[in-house]
């Protein structure tokens, strides 16, 4: 493909991002008012009503104007991170998010990494002593981490790691690479298992089937080493629907790591995010909904991108003999 | 520095002895392969002719040591002074590629489609000439060359942006990089178009004959063998039948399963009374272990043939047969083999008047990714009134799309067709009455009757649905399945069997059945016989001609195979990219093509004398054609 076929792909996820975020923030938006009483109880989140708060309240949101023009000042203010102040803190929203965006981040990559490490390596090595009591051994386990929820492999974690052989922290999030890395190791195997072993099975199978294939074959029958076609051919073509499903697993990390992250005291997005649903902050609810759905699209976009790097039938979709 | 164009200087010495190799699973022990024996000599072509499951590449892939998991080769096959046979994947490695090359059925799975073309073959070369990145490429567009690919930006090009033809070649080349001695060719031509095939084979040909190389070819075609090899090895559910010079096997066949395979297969010059087919289907190899593994199909059959399994006895110069009871009807083959040559009474070339179904102008328009392709073009085509019309050309030249347009899969773009008075351009835009109508005037026997039966029903049941729903009056349906199931040479019982317990020439007569069910005017055969065994081939192509002349039902074949048209057809349309070329009686438009595709395509069908692969044009040809 050539760089503008790609970059014409990038322009076009861009904007249906655009367009993606425009619906999403007028619904997000318009819950201010499809939430039970009147918009300025959605706005004071529960505090008494006195005149002075209301009066302030409304001019801030611009509760007087029209729908319409409310939502467009709204907008206008959401472009630029602004999304007004928490109900429960009265801080800024997007300072809140602030705070929390670089633990979850780093242990949403952190998971992710270990993921494709736990999955995709074991994965591999299952598919290629088939049938042995390894690639059973590892099966086996795959079936016990899927069907354990990540919070009770958290809690197990804990209470092995930290507890029993206390060799790393229970809570915190520590401060610089290496404390971060080491605080955030239990939570990210916590979060990575359940999925690694998915991801383990997904690998396995899509390697059994490649290395059946007539390619793998014709390499070695022209005397190719062992590892060459394992490296060029098997590798190469059995990580390509593994790549198409692991980009959306990093978003997943991210918002999904509310029980880990309420299990090892990490106060990330996920805590907020039940925070808020609970006390109905809804400036907070609206901020979170459309980072959220940003992040799926652009993760999204990313597996797309490696994608088209990794199999070149993708690249000339349409044009070929 | 151009290693394969050195002539070889020890032809007729053998480089490969193979003796009584044995394949098995290990897992129940049961045999794929029960005894192969093989010699050949350096330079020589050697064809290993067999039906699907006869253990073929079972065997191609022992003698390169890639058997599958659970599958192991006994005997010996003597190489070089050493056992192949016995050899550890150590060893292997000295002698794949090097020593001996393979190249398999399919080639659009058989190159890494994430690999460009020019890249397949630089890896394929050997790893300690120790040439730079330039010397590669320039060696990668040398091997090119030599399988008749002059255009070289395909070494820029990945395996899916390639024609099968093209692919094949591509295969090839990157098979010879390492110069072997022996090519193993495991049915290199049979997923090609007619055309393409004989340029493949010819390519082999060519390359075989300029480098010395020894080959094996692989086929379920003795037509092929015959055309392509010196020697024939005839295998049968896992054991020789019958050996022997081409020539010799060609004029006269020494075991009644060669014999057989031979009647079976349609001729392609000339139109026979009726098709000498061999009944029941391919045993596997562990069912007949204890005995002649033909018996069960041959008409000569006695008690003593399932006494044992017969020895493989010499009977002639360079001539083995595996049949005990050779000398007593040795006379009566000879008789059935000159009996098959009458040719049949050529049908009256006029046509009737009604047309039954008539196709006018009709195109058809696909759209996908924002091209558009033309998959059928102006096309008119008419049947008439209990006649059978062929339609014949090579794969994408439009002729499924007919058939579906025709049974409403799909609707045409522009055009009319008339199905006995009812225009049913759109399928959708008919009343019920007339719909049902038509289903009664027409109805279709597909390539695959597999997946147009329901696996959890019995036969019977989809029988009995059939005769239903065309008929809701009731009456006897048990009695009419029984008959249906007779009309189509199965015996009533059945009925109570499912899909999966059928033989796949089973399976194409109950589709037989159910189509003729409803008492249709019109049958539609789409590839009818193209996904069964040649010895199977001939049974239905007998029983559809048996189906239309006691029904006096029209029909509407088909097929890429000219050999085939022929025997089915009295009027013929031929297609090539998505136009009727040339129509016609089919004896006239077979005997004097009027264009010239038509006569390529006859050219291209395999002929069993040496002139098939003789050809000045064809590598060029493909060259061009991409
Ligand atoms: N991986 C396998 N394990 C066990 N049996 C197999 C395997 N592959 C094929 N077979 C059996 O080997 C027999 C011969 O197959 P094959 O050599 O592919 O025949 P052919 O090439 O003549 O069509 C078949 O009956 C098939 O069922
Ligand atoms: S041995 Fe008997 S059954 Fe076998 S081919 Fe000969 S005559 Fe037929
Ligand atoms: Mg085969």
């Amino acid at each position: 493909m050539t760089g503008r076929a790609i970059l014409l792909m990038i322009g076009k996820r861009l904007v249906a991002l655009v367009v993606l975020v425009a619906i999403l923030s007028f619904l997000v938006f318009s819950l201010v008012h499809i939430a039970p009483g009147t918009a300025v109880d959605a706005y004071l989140g529960g505090k008494p009503a006195t005149p002075e708060l209301v009066q302030l309240l409304t001019e801030r949101y611009h509760l007087d104007e029209p729908f319409f023009t409310q939502y467009w000042l709204w907008l206008k203010d959401a472009l630029v991170f602004d999304f007004g102040e928490s109900t429960l803190t009265t801080l800024p929203v997007t300072d809140e998010i602030g705070i929390r965006l670089g633990p979850s981040a780093f242990l949403a990559v952190y998971a992710y990494v270990l993921t494709v490490l736990l999955g995709v390596v074991p994965g591999i090595i299952a598919a290629l002593r088939q049938r042995k009591l390894l690639d059973r051994g590892l099966v086996a386990g795959a079936v016990v981490a899927l069907s354990t929820p990540p919070f009770v492999m958290g809690i197990l974690l804990l209470y092995l790691f930290a507890v029993l052989v206390p060799i790393f922290p229970a809570a915190g999030r520590g401060e610089g690479f290496f404390d971060q890395l080491w605080h955030l190791t239990l939570p990210a195997l916590a979060l990575a298992l359940c999925v690694a072993a998915f991801l383990l099975r997904h690998t396995r199978a899509s390697m059994i089937n490649v290395l059946d294939q007539d390619y793998i074959m014709f390499a070695r029958a022209r005397g190719l080493s062992w590892g060459h076609v394992l490296f060029r051919y098997a590798f190469r073509n059995a990580l390509i629907p593994v790549v198409t499903v692991s980009g959306a697993l990093l978003a997943f990390f991210f918002a999904g790591a509310v029980f880990v992250e309420a299990t090892f005291s990490l106060g990330g997005i996920g805590e907020l995010l039940v925070q808020s649903a609970q006390s109905s902050d809804m400036p907070m609810i609206q901020a979170l909904a459309i980072l959220i759905a940003v992040l799926i699209v652009l993760a999204n976009l990313l597996a797309d991108l490696a994608y088209v790097a990794i199999d070149p039938r993708i690249r000339f979709e349409g044009r070929s003999a | 520095m151009s290693p394969h164009t050195e002539p070889t200087l020890t032809a007729g010495r053998p480089v490969l002895e193979v003796e009584g190799m044995r394949i098995e699973r290990t897992d129940i022990g049961a045999p794929i392969v029960t005894s192969l024996d093989l010699q050949l000599a350096a330079g020589e072509s050697i064809g290993i002719v067999g039906e699907s499951g006869s253990g073929k590449s079972m065997s191609a892939k022992a003698l390169i040591g890639l058997l599958p998991e659970g599958v192991v080769a006994s005997g010996t096959a003597r190489f070089d002074g050493q056992n192949l046979l016995g050899l550890s994947e150590r060893q292997w490695r000295s002698i794949r590629g090097r020593q001996i090359g393979m190249i398999m059925q399919d080639p659009f799975t058989m190159l890494n489609p994430v690999m460009r073309c020019g890249r397949i073959l630089e890896e394929s070369l050997l790893p300690e000439r120790r040439l730079s990145r330039a010397e590669r490429r320039a060696e990668a567009i040398r091997r090119l060359a030599e399988v008749g690919i002059t255009d070289e930006s395909v070494v820029e090009r990945y395996p899916f942006q390639l024609s099968g033809g093209m692919r094949q070649r591509v295969a090839i080349a990157a098979a010879l990089a390492r110069d072997p001695k022996v090519l193993i060719a495991d049915e290199p031509s049979t997923a090609l178009d007619v055309v393409t095939q004989r340029e493949v084979l010819a390519l082999i040909k060519r390359i075989q004959a300029a480098r010395g190389m020894a080959l094996i070819l692989i086929t379920h075609d003795l037509r092929v063998a015959f055309a392509t090899c010196d020697r024939i090895q005839v295998l049968y559910a896992g054991s020789l039948v019958e050996t022997g010079r081409a020539d010799d096997v060609r004029e006269r066949p020494l075991h009644p399963y060669t014999q057989g395979l031979l009647l079976s297969e349609p001729p392609a010059d000339r139109r026979v009374r009726q098709l000498v087919a061999i009944p029941g289907s391919v045993p596997s190899a562990a069912d007949v272990q204890d005995r002649c593994s033909f018996s069960s199909r041959c008409r000569w059959a006695e008690d003593a043939c399932r006494d044992g399994v017969p020895a493989l006895a010499e009977v002639g110069e360079d001539r083995h047969s595996r049949c005990i009871r050779l000398p007593e009807i040795g006379a009566e083959m000879a008789a059935l083999l000159s009996k098959s040559e009458e040719r049949a009474v050529v049908p009256a070339e006029g046509r009737s008047d009604g047309a039954l179904i008539d196709i006018v102008n009709i195109e058809k328009v696909f759209e996908s990714g924002g091209r558009t392709v033309t998959a059928v073009d102006d096309v008119s085509i008419s049947v008439r009134e209990g006649e059978s019309v062929g339609i014949v050309g090579e794969s994408g030249s439009g002729k499924t799309t007919i058939a579906r347009m025709l049974v409403g899969l799909e609707s045409p773009s522009g055009g009319e067709i008339v199905i006995d008075g009812i225009p049913v351009r759109s399928w959708s835009a008919l009343t019920p009455r007339d719909r049902r109508k038509l289903r009664q005037t027409v109805q279709t026997v597909f390539q695959d009757p597999y997946s147009s039966l329901n696996p959890m029903r019995t036969i019977g049941w989809a029988l009995k649905e059939a005769i239903t729903t065309h008929d809701r009056g009731g009456g006897n349906v048990e009695g009419r399945v029984a008959e249906l199931l007779e009309s189509v040479g199965l015996s009533a019982s059945y009925a109570q069997r499912r899909p999966s317990s059928l033989s796949g020439g089973e399976r194409q007569r109950v589709a037989i059945a159910r189509a003729l069910a409803v008492e249709p005017r019109v049958l539609i055969c789409d590839e009818p016989v193209s996904a069964l065994d040649m010895s199977v081939q001939a049974q239905i192509l007998n029983l559809l001609q048996e189906v239309r002349t006691e029904r006096g039902i029209s029909c509407l074949f088909i097929t890429h195979d000219l050999s085939i048209v022929r025997q089915a057809s009295e009027y013929l349309y031929v297609m090539h990219h998505g136009k009727v070329v040339e129509s016609g009686p089919t004896e006239s438009v077979l005997d004097n093509p009027s264009v010239e595709y038509t006569a390529q395509l006859l050219n291209s069908v395999p002929r069993p004398d040496g002139q098939w692969l003789v050809t000045g044009d064809a590598d060029e040809m493909a060259a061009t054609r991409g």
